[in-house]
């Protein structure tokens, strides 16, 4: 199912908060963790996704650490930050009313 | 299945994609040591679930995006980026630091030579006053292109059998403004003189070139590159005189403010020593930065062009239209010699920014339209000179001027018949480039030419 443009665009920011909140992590390994938790639906092009990091980073959201990965090639790990970990927190409740918002009225606008 | 003996291996074509990315300017070496570190997972995994090598990667390299996209993204992201800075201190793969930093002293020494030089006649009596106005105005040339030709003597590593003939032109020059006995008018320089001080630094220039392109002046694009410098150079010196006049005013006005007069620190130091320096400045700037900033000299070429070329058309149809002859002023002979001067130097750097293989477009035929009104105003303005001439006489000015405009008319008369010939497809661009580099020495030498023979020709006036 396409989800579309901006409602993938929508969704990056909590979801690669969320990722990083389960422990440091790096691009390659956050769109795998993607592509499992929506049971492959939520469909990123892979490259977009370090834009995000880059701007998560330099909000202070995450921060970036280049590192020698298990296989001996250089890698650059993300973690959360406090001020991460806050605004992981913000983005759930917003679309925790989002989700309220729209499930009270999902019955009655389609009953199938 | 023949096809994967046809694919270049792995590594290279990682290698080719890498080359691509770093062209882009939203995405710096680390950005593209993170995408390639991504790369290769993505194409690790995908061999691991049975693909072949070459598929792995096509398809790894699909699910990063296309270049474009992905290039946009990192813009609005590093939109700084886009704004090339102008490094002082290098980054990865430019020069090494030390190396900078030796240029950036030698810049900086021989920047404080030029502004120590225009001080040294004081020492000797030759105040910086009005009444040394001849001598300085002989000299200036002196006080500040040998240092910057010693820049480019040192950068360019010229052995000292090739560079102690520039220091031979030099020394000649010198003795040769200071020891004409030049007649003492009441009022500033004589004609002869003032000719000396205007072509002495077009003479001098060409020594500049030479060790500019370290004495291979016939090699390569030596020659252009030097046009490119000195066009860069011209907007640099522009740039920096503009921010010492801003230094200059505060100077001024704070030290008023504590009832302190400071002009004749800004007059006597920092005006004179400021515009020495500010040319081997301006010259090492030029040399940091090309390769980080886009030309500007073709870009103000570009602009006016074609407002040139209208100014000219409709001079050209008032004239017509109205039947008003030109004026014969005294200064109307280098009111059009400098036209043709403009003229020459949009054509010139023009050309220095051009693609010499690429194909006639639009603003090829506007140079055209622009050399060609050019030269019929030119020619307009010299027949009616030339009717009058012999009511004038030939006075030391008006040759010199007369002998310039011949000089840019026949090398505009030729760039127009080269440019006709390329639009034509009966010719290539090379030619033309070719015909404006060869062209340069020809300046310098007519210019050396007054400087050396008119004043003795027409007795010191």
């Amino acid at each position: 199912m396409d989800l579309g443009k901006d409602l993938v665009a929508a969704s990056a920011t909590p979801l690669v908060l969320a990722i990083l909140a389960e422990g440091e992590s790096y691009g390659y390994a956050i769109i795998k963790r993607v592509g499992e938790l929506s049971k492959g639906h939520l469909q990123w092009t892979d490259g977009m996704l370090y834009p995000v990091l880059h701007r998560l980073e330099r909000h202070g959201l995450v921060a970036s650490q280049w590192r020698s990965s298990e296989t001996g090639r250089r890698r650059k790990y993300y973690r959360l930050t406090k001020e991460g970990r806050t605004e992981l927190e913000a983005e759930r409740k917003r679309w925790q009313i989002v989700d309220a918002t729209l499930n009270r009225i999902w019955m009655r606008a389609c009953p199938a | 299945m023949s096809a994967a003996a046809d694919h270049p291996p792995l590594e290279e074509q990682i290698g080719q994609w890498r080359a691509y990315l770093r062209r882009r300017r939203a995405i710096t070496g680390p950005d593209v040591e993170e995408l390639e570190a991504h790369l290769r997972d993505q194409v690790g995994a995908l061999i691991q679930a049975g693909l072949a090598e070459d598929e792995a990667f096509l398809i790894a390299v699909k699910r990063l995006g296309s270049l474009d996209a992905l290039s946009r993204e990192f813009a609005r992201e590093h939109s700084e980026r886009l704004w090339k800075q102008l490094v002082m201190a290098p980054d990865g793969d430019a020069a090494p630091a030390t190396a900078t930093r030796i240029e950036t002293l030698v810049m900086l020494a021989l920047a404080a030579a030029a502004a120590v030089a225009i001080k040294i006649p004081g020492l000797f009596g030759l105040e910086l006053v009005d009444r040394n106005g001849p001598f300085y105005a002989r000299n200036a040339s002196l006080f500040v292109l040998p240092f910057v030709t010693a820049y480019f003597v040192w950068k360019r590593r010229m052995a000292p059998r090739h560079w102690v003939w520039l220091a031979v032109a030099f020394v000649a020059a010198a003795v040769v403004v200071n020891t004409f006995p030049f007649a003492r008018g009441t009022t500033g320089p004589s004609h002869t003189e003032a000719l000396c001080a205007l072509h002495l630094p077009i003479a001098l220039g060409l020594v500049v070139g030479i060790a500019y392109v370290g004495g291979r002046w016939f090699e390569g694009g030596g020659r252009m590159n030097f046009v490119r410098f000195s066009g860069e150079l011209f907007i640099y010196y522009v740039l920096i005189a503009l921010g010492g006049g801003v230094l200059t005013a505060f100077t001024i006005m704070m030290f008023e403010a504590i009832g302190m007069k400071a002009e004749w620190i800004a007059q006597q130091w920092l005006i004179p020593c400021g515009a020495m320096g500010a040319v081997i400045v301006g010259s090492w700037l030029v040399e940091a930065k090309q390769s980080v900033i886009e030309n500007m000299a073709p870009v103000l070429t570009r602009l006016f062009t074609p407002l040139f070329t209208i100014v000219l058309l409709v001079f050209l149809a008032t004239m017509a239209w109205t039947r008003r002859p030109i004026d014969i002023q005294r200064n109307v002979l280098i009111a059009f010699d400098l036209l043709l001067v403009v003229v020459v130097g949009l054509v010139l750097y023009a050309a220095s920014a051009r693609d010499p293989e690429a194909p006639p477009n639009l603003f090829d035929r506007l140079q055209l339209l622009l050399i060609v009104s050019a030269l019929v105003v030119d020619t307009v303005a010299l027949f009616a000179i030339a009717s009058r001439i012999s009511e004038f006489g030939f006075t030391p000015n008006r040759v010199a001027a007369l002998g310039e405009n011949l000089i840019l008319l026949v090398n505009l008369a030729w760039s127009a018949w080269l440019y006709a010939a390329f639009l034509r497809g009966r010719g290539a661009f090379r030619a033309l480039e070719a015909w404006q580099t060869a062209y340069l020495p020809v300046y310098a030498t007519w210019a050396a030419l007054v400087v050396v023979l008119f004043p003795p020709l027409f007795r010191y006036v």
